[in-house]
């Protein structure tokens, strides 16, 4: 692996350069229909109180019960990084009053979290992942218990609180502090996204709140001490990290450099001034009075079921990739964007196994995919999992191309076509007559005719005018509406014009 | 005639499969019972019509020829740290006044399942933390027994299941539930005559007790006598899903294997219980329970439990520190009381409500939870305590490879006048000193009444078991029951 180089980050201070140290924690809401410990629902977007058990109120006398497939998602999770599974995990109480909290404890896992040590590829480079990779460390995932969630526009003078999200189960991924810009922090964040959707364990959806950040940042001289860092909260787009950390990076430095210290502290992000500003500061940090919780037995993994879960998971971003370069010859680049998205990478394969040759076709269908498809998607503004054309109808499309029964350029033509209406290429390519002409004799009635027309072009090009070869190609292909098969055009003129 | 207000489970069982009365004149007999003890402070809520229409139900099965339950007709006291469908629930605390859970616990559920109607929810000690039901929100229960001394002085029935043990002993209910922690069904039993059972932690469903400490709340039943203990244990125990510390085990039937000879069975006597300035009497008795068991076949031998003084300091760290963190939801607002002073935020709301709510000895408890919870104290206070809840296990492992139960006196003294020990703390903690080491390793005990003191007042001995071993629990209480013949009542005053 080679290690990064070409854009080390740094901040031009007064006193020379510094170096930016980045941690994540984020959150990722765990798929599964039912809370971590009670038998809610956990869909988004109720009615506010409808999804709410007796458990998740916090009534006298409730208790937690463990819901297996949090578990398995978070196992699952854990494998996909290639980390340690802890066969042992606890589950722990972190206290603390709010009223989004009606336990009054959130339910996590502080000292024997389920998943250990794990590692994250990431890239800057969409071109070529592999020249430019990095490995970034994976400390541990724990699973807990989301809060409800307080709005305070409701009443003039009361703050209501809604407890459908109260319980939900959350994974925390810690990452180990191996970021080192802004860009680095978002590719990580991409990278653990589309790990996770792969996986099937979170949807990834950042607008939804299923996952978010807390961004620790600090500042040092290259290759010095580790600064001290600050925890900005809850930062909940791609978008909003980066301005995270360049403006804590930013106001670190300027900080020191002015000779203050930065306090390790908890700040929260305001996207409208694009600023991150302290919350409470070490000496008010809650004490958590972490303790074992007594109402839930420790949590035993059998190598059966750690074996189901590694079964289970489909082949992930990297395998995958590697495949498709290795296997399929597709380009690094056409490799990368392709597997970034596991619903575009399904959609390819979908595509890949109309053929009975799929090597054959994967070079040319990729980079219809990476051209047209997410050309017209983009326009359309939809994901490929909306796509209007499915992978068969473009199978169809693609094979008339590679028939020769029309050229590219009608190819191009057909598809809009087919956006449009939602016809099959076929139909549209026999009722507009866009076959394509590879009769020679047709063709050559036309050169003729072009040659014609344009007698003193023709003299220009015998007498050493060789630029003028394409005029001849345009007037041909112009003359039979583009149905021409370019090549049989080029060498019927290449053989008339001498 | 034996009045039926004398009779136990099995008696009003027995009496009502003869037709000797029906198990509406049971339950209207309890009912009276109950509107003319109020002077003892015992009931928080009367539910004469649970009772009656469980009555009614075990009567018209009985007609139909149908099998009964194991409770069938049998109208009980039900400790008010059980929730009860649409019927007040607070714990004796004010914080909780005016709390109606709409959802049943589990033991509850399964005690109606069996047969059983409900009196009442019976006074406790405030969240279950207290030894003499002083701690109440809602005034102290007076214990129906009083001194042979002339004296008219008010007597604690003990807690925290103070308002079943007096029930029971008063005859003003056949059977209560009870839970224990620390010895809040034990103490009390012995404090009042009655036999007190707590299984082995896990037997009986957590789901819908109001939690005190997790790790040790284990309910349990509170009746006349062994058998009256067996039948209506098994009608509470059983797995229940909604409780992952609840075993996943068969209930055994253990009235039907009760047998009080006691041939091959070896019991332990452990030194460490020999306490200092223990009273006379208890010491007394404690040597008529060997000799009971020496009678009975059993073969007595000496045991160690070396970590034994260490049992009540840890006992007094873990629970107040689950105890802290389980009182956290009580914060005025989702249920029960909120104090919202003009223009109080949230933090003033959570301080005026549980201010107001918790009473002195519940704040003590929450506050010494913080204290060993906190960073900086955590080692040195809750992890030292569980390692020496472990130690204390392990004590109890050692002793069973040469002895089969322990035998070991209840409480340390007889029950005392209510306020004589309120104002001090640690005494009161000292009650649950012979408790407290089986607690926390979550073994089956049971108080069997054996004696009285000089005063009149009776006495309580206590069998130790096995994890799961509750039936040579139950025999060993039963060779005791039968060779102590304790008949004694107190006299109705009330």
């Amino acid at each position: 692996m080679v290690k990064m180089t070409e854009s080390t980050y740094r901040i031009q201070g007064g006193t020379g350069e510094w170096e930016v140290v980045i941690g994540l924690e984020v959150h990722a809401q765990i798929t599964s229909k039912s809370k971590l410990f009670s038998g809610a629902s956990t869909e988004f977007g109720a009615e506010p109180n409808t999804q709410v058990s007796l458990v998740d109120a916090a009534m006298p006398g409730m208790l937690p019960t463990l819901n297996a497939e949090c578990v398995r998602q978070a196992v699952r999770t854990g494998l996909a990084i290639n980390a340690q599974i802890n066969k042992y995990s606890r589950f722990d109480r972190k206290n603390y009053f709010y009223a989004d909290l009606p336990q009054g404890y959130q339910i996590s896992q502080l000292y024997h979290p389920i998943v250990g040590e794990g590692v994250i590829q990431i890239s800057l480079d969409e071109k070529d992942p592999d020249a430019h990779g990095k490995a970034i460390g994976v400390e541990r995932i724990h699973i807990e218990q989301d809060a409800g969630k307080l709005m305070h526009d409701q009443h003039p003078t009361m703050s209501y609180v809604d407890l459908n999200r109260c319980g939900v189960a959350l994974m925390e991924i810690v990452s180990k502090p191996d970021m080192t810009s802004p860009k680095e922090a978002a590719a990580y964040v991409r990278k653990l996204r589309s790990i996770l959707r792969y996986v099937g364990s979170c949807d990834g959806n950042m607008e939804q709140g299923s996952m978010r950040a807390d961004v620790n940042v600090s500042v040092r001289k290259p290759g010095g001490e580790l600064g001290t860092r600050t925890e900005t909260k809850n930062v909940n787009s791609m978008r909003f990290i980066q301005a995270v950390i360049e403006y804590e990076a930013q106001r670190q430095v300027d900080l020191i450099e002015d000779g203050g210290t930065v306090v390790q502290e908890t700040r929260l992000f305001d996207p409208d001034r694009n600023e991150t500003r302290s919350m409470r500061s070490k000496e008010d940090a809650h004490d958590y009075r972490y303790f074992p919780d007594p109402d839930l037995l420790p949590l035993e993994l059998e190598d059966d079921f750690i074996f189901d879960c590694k079964a289970s998971l489909p082949e992930l971003p990297d395998e995958k990739r590697a495949r498709y370069k290795n296997v399929l010859g597709l380009s690094a680049y056409n490799a990368a964007v392709l597997t970034a998205e596991h619903e575009t990478a399904l959609w390819f394969e979908q595509l890949l196994d109309t053929s009975d040759e799929p090597e054959k076709i994967a070079s040319s269908a990729a980079n219809w995919v990476t051209s047209e498809l997410f050309g017209a998607l983009n326009r359309l503004g939809v994901g490929i999992e909306n796509s209007p054309v499915s992978p068969a109808q473009a199978a169809e499309l693609l094979g008339l191309v590679a028939d020769g029964t029309i050229s590219g350029k009608i190819a191009k033509q057909v598809f809009e076509i087919m956006l449009e209406t939602g016809d099959g290429a076929k139909k549209i390519v026999e009722e507009q007559g866009l076959v394509q002409e590879s009769d020679t004799g047709a063709i050559e009635k036309v050169i003729a005719e072009v040659m014609a027309a344009n007698e003193d072009k023709v003299a220009q090009y015998r007498d050493g005018k060789d630029k003028l070869f394409g005029f001849f190609v345009g007037q041909t292909m112009k003359a039979m509406q583009g149905k021409a098969n370019p090549q049989v055009v080029n060498e019927l003129l290449k053989k008339i014009l001498g | 005639m034996t009045e039926i207000y004398d009779l136990g489970i099995a008696g009003i069982r027995s009496g009502i499969a003869d037709g000797d009365f029906t198990a509406r004149e049971v339950a209207e007999t309890f009912n009276a019972r109950v509107s003319a003890a109020k002077p003892l402070n015992a009931f928080l809520v009367e539910t004469p019509e649970h009772a009656l229409a469980a009555a009614d139900a075990t009567d018209k099965a009985r007609a139909a020829g149908e099998t009964l339950g194991k409770m069938a007709g049998v109208p009980i006291g039900m400790k008010d740290l059980f929730c009860t469908q649409g019927v007040e629930t607070t714990a004796a605390s004010g914080i909780l006044k005016g709390f109606v859970p709409q959802y049943e616990s589990t033991v509850s559920a399964n005690l109606f399942q069996a047969g059983a109607g409900m009196l009442g929810k019976l006074n406790l000690d405030q969240f279950a933390m207290g030894s003499s039901n002083e701690t109440s929100a809602f005034g102290n229960v007076i214990s129906p027994w009083r001194r042979n001394d002339g004296g008219n002085s008010d007597l604690t029935p003990g807690g925290s299941s103070g308002g079943s043990a007096a029930v029971v002993s008063g005859r003003i209910a056949p059977a209560a539930t009870g839970t224990d922690t620390g010895g809040s069904i034990r103490q009390p039993a012995a404090f009042t005559g009655i036999t007190g059972f707590k299984p082995t932690y896990g037997r009986c469903s957590r789901w819908g007790t109001i939690a005190f400490a997790s790790s040790l709340d284990q309910a349990g039943p509170m009746a006349h006598d062994v058998r009256d203990c067996a039948i209506m244990l098994e009608a509470m125990a059983g797995f229940d899903a909604k409780d992952s510390t609840s075993l996943d085990l068969p209930v055994p039937d253990w009235e039907a294997a009760l047998n009080s000879n006691l041939a091959g069975k070896k019991i332990g006597i452990p030194k460490e219980y020999r306490v200092e300035n223990m009273p006379a009497e208890i010491d007394a008795l404690w040597q008529k329970g060997i000799e009971m068991l020496k009678d009975a076949g059993a073969h007595i031998v000496d045991v160690s439990l070396p970590h034994t003084k260490y049992a009540l300091p840890a006992y007094y760290i873990i629970a107040p520190a689950e105890a802290s963190s389980n009182l956290s939801r009580y914060d005025g607002v989702r249920y029960g009381l909120r104090d919202l002073p003009d223009g109080a935020g949230l933090q003033d709301m959570y301080a005026a409500t549980r201010e107001a709510g918790f009473g002195p000895e519940v704040k003590r408890r929450i506050m010494i939870g913080t204290y060993v919870l906190s960073a900086g104290y955590y080692d040195a206070y809750y992890t030292q305590a569980q390692k020496v809840r472990t130690l204390i296990s392990q004590d109890f492992d050692k002793a069973w490879k040469s002895c089969d139960l322990l035998l070991a006196p209840t409480a340390p003294s007889a029950a005392f006048g209510l306020g004589e020990k309120m104002d001090d703390p640690l005494a009161m903690y000292l009650n649950d000193v012979f408790t407290v080491p089986s607690s926390l390793a979550g073994l089956p005990a049971m108080s069997v009444p054996a004696g009285l003191d000089g005063k009149g007042l009776p006495l309580g001995l206590q069998i130790i078991g096995k994890a799961l071993d509750e039936q040579s629990v139950f025999n060993a209480g039963l060779a005791i029951e039968e060779r102590a013949g304790f008949v004694a009542k107190p006299e109705q005053w009330w």
